[in-house]
């Protein structure tokens, strides 16, 4: 229930998580609430907090533009990167 | 070659190889290719080589082709696909190998080859030889251990690949991962084989790792190395150390893809996942990003389902306990009824029972009899046993007295003593007629007669003799006689008579008996 109140003071705290941690913890809080267990406050915040992670994976999800570049070395040695197109 | 081919005797080249001239038949290419393959065919009919093996492949028809070489001759080899499947090992480049089989020609390349039957391990190769222990050495480093290896991220924001920014490898690779989740892909070009391809390699690799978090070029999330098929020399950039250690001190998470499956090189060993193939690879790095988003809105669907549900119990579950809570009034106003009702019954039941205990009491006490009524009765009762007493005792002595009469004693004795004595004289009178009957002298009636002597004793014939006195009774006489003589013959009859009549005269005494008895009476 940590992982809760977090919520409520740092939602922040999703936007940094990889799919799948925020999935993993998606899983949870339906597994959770499936089992219909918990203070109903407590699971009012878990289906919030779900919610969110549900959006932020549709995000992580969504932003799948496809992109490929091409490494290549500067004059100054620092690697920088040019469109590449395959072949 | 000449040594090799002792010209057989039905060989059409015979007459031409003694005899240059113009003269000389001329033979055809096919000819002379045929007449080759045959002596190579009887000459080497089964022979073993010995070398290692290099450019195996096996076409799809599932026949093998490869080459057997030694450091200066290389020998083509051939495995039809009925041997290449019972085959004890499996042919791989750089496999030292001893074959067995027959040399045969090829007219139609002008090559030899040899037809295999069967292959067996010859030992290690010397590339293999050198492999083995650098795989011990590094192994001994502990580069390839299990502890080192990175997790591959399920879904990685950038992809970093170092492979031939030419060819089949990048497009399979980048063909895989638009399928499956489109990423954003930096491609670091480099040679995958010759000079220099191994430090182009390893200088990739580290090249992506000291990329900064925050520049200009995101630093990837997963690396793929990769190369295309191809023999042993042809990958073996892939078994460099500069390569291997590289791949092993990677901090991305690093996948090798160099080769076939059947293809294996030490950055394998040190990468954190070794993928069969390029394609492969592309898999490992990437989920599929549709079955993601189903399982998105699945979990979406769930998670509403679930808070719904969890809202609908607790909903339930109050208006269930709301129904179980009585309206108060209600519950004052049966109670009120109730109380009412007991006290009703209260009253009644007292006065009931009062007119209860009355009742009984009346019907006891008039149960109840008078003293005088039982000082009557009494006294009722004795009289009427007096009176019983009286008419009792009155009773009792005519009933004795009758009883006395009835009895008869006096008359009764007299008659039984009298009966007595008269069946006495009875019995005696019958006797007396039974003596009667069979007393002698009813015999005499009839004409016999007792002799007796002098004493009265009755005599028989021959007790008889001359002079005696006789006495001789006849039913109403008696008379004596003397006996004159004579013969006794005649005399015998009354003499038998007599010894029956013996007891007669004891009649008399029994004749006075009978005057006894009757004055007896």
């Amino acid at each position: 229930m940590t992982d809760v109140s977090q919520s409520k003071t740092s939602p922040a705290d999703i936007k940094k998580m990889s799919f799948e941690e925020a999935l993993a913890e998606l899983k949870t809080i339906v597994g959770r609430l499936e089992q219909g267990e918990g203070k109903l406050d407590e699971a009012i915040e878990a289906y919030d907090r779900g919610a969110k992670l549900k959006a932020h994976c549709e995000s992580k999800l969504r932003e799948a533009q496809e992109k490929i570049e091409k490494i290549t070395m500067g004059p100054d040695g620092e690697p920088r990167t040019e469109p590449f197109e395959v072949a | 070659m000449n040594d090799l081919f002792t010209p057989p005797p039905s060989a059409p080249a015979a007459s031409g190889t003694t005899e240059r001239g113009n003269n000389a038949p001329a033979l055809s290419v096919s000819e002379i290719s045929n007449s080759i393959k045959r002596e190579l065919e009887t000459r080497f009919d089964r022979v073993r080589v010995r070398g290692e093996i290099s450019g195996f492949k096996q076409a799809a028809s599932g026949h093998m082709y490869m080459s057997l070489k030694d450091d200066n001759a290389v020998l083509s080899v051939i495995c039809w696909r009925g041997v290449a499947s019972k085959l004890s090992i499996r042919p791989q480049d750089g496999l030292e190998v001893i074959v067995t089989g027959r040399i045969t020609s090829y007219p139609g390349r002008s090559n030899y080859q040899i037809v295999i039957e069967s292959m067996e391990l010859a030992g290690e190769g010397a590339l293999l030889k050198l492999l083995e222990e650098r795989k011990r050495m590094l192994a001994g480093e502990g580069l390839f251990a299990e502890e080192r290896k990175h997790r591959i991220p399920f879904l990685p924001e950038v992809i970093g690949v170092v492979t031939s920014p030419t060819g089949a490898v990048i497009r399979d690779i980048m063909h895989r991962l638009s399928d499956r989740f489109p990423r954003r892909v930096l491609v670091w070009p480099v040679l995958v084989q010759g000079d220099g391809a191994a430090e182009q390699i390893a200088r990739a690799i580290e090249g992506f790792n000291k990329l900064p978090l925050t520049g200009p070029v995101p630093r990837p999330d997963v690396l793929i190395v990769a190369r295309g098929g191809g023999s042993l020399e042809d990958l073996w950039a892939f078994n460099e150390e500069v390569v291997v250690r590289a791949a092993a001190n990677s901090a991305i998470p690093l996948i090798s893809a160099v080769g076939h499956e059947t293809d294996t090189t030490l950055i394998d060993f040190a990468s954190d996942r070794r993928a069969p193939t390029p394609t492969a690879a592309a898999e490992m790095a990437v989920p599929v990003r549709a079955d993601l988003i189903g399982e998105n809105q699945e979990i979406g669907r769930r998670i509403y389902a679930g808070a719904n549900r969890l809202l609908g119990e607790r909903k339930m579950q109050l208006e269930a306990l709301a129904r179980g809570l009585p309206d108060p009034r209600r519950l004052i106003e049966e109670k009120t009824q109730r109380l009412d009702d007991r006290a009703e019954r209260m009253r009644n039941a007292v006065r009931g029972y009062l007119r209860n205990q009355t009742a009984q009491l009346s019907e006891i006490s008039a149960r109840l009899p008078h003293p005088k009524q039982q000082i009557l009765l009494a006294s009722h009762q004795l009289d009427s046993l007096k009176e019983r007493m009286t008419v009792s005792l009155g009773q009792i002595l005519p009933k004795r007295q009758q009883e006395f009469d009835r009895l008869d004693a006096a008359r009764r004795m007299q008659a039984a003593t009298g009966l007595r004595l008269e069946r006495s004289v009875t019995a005696l009178q019958s006797l007396d007629r039974v003596l009667e009957s069979v007393s002698y002298k009813n015999v005499l009636k009839r004409g016999f007669s007792v002799v007796r002597g002098d004493d009265g004793a009755v005599l028989a014939a021959d007790q008889i003799s001359d002079g005696m006195h006789l006495n001789i009774e006849f039913a109403n006489d008696r008379s004596v006689a003397a006996v004159a003589g004579s013969d006794k013959g005649p005399l015998v009859p009354p003499g038998g008579a007599s010894g029956k009549s013996g007891s007669k005269p004891k009649k008399k005494p029994g004749a006075s008996g009978e005057a006894a008895q009757g004055s007896l009476l």
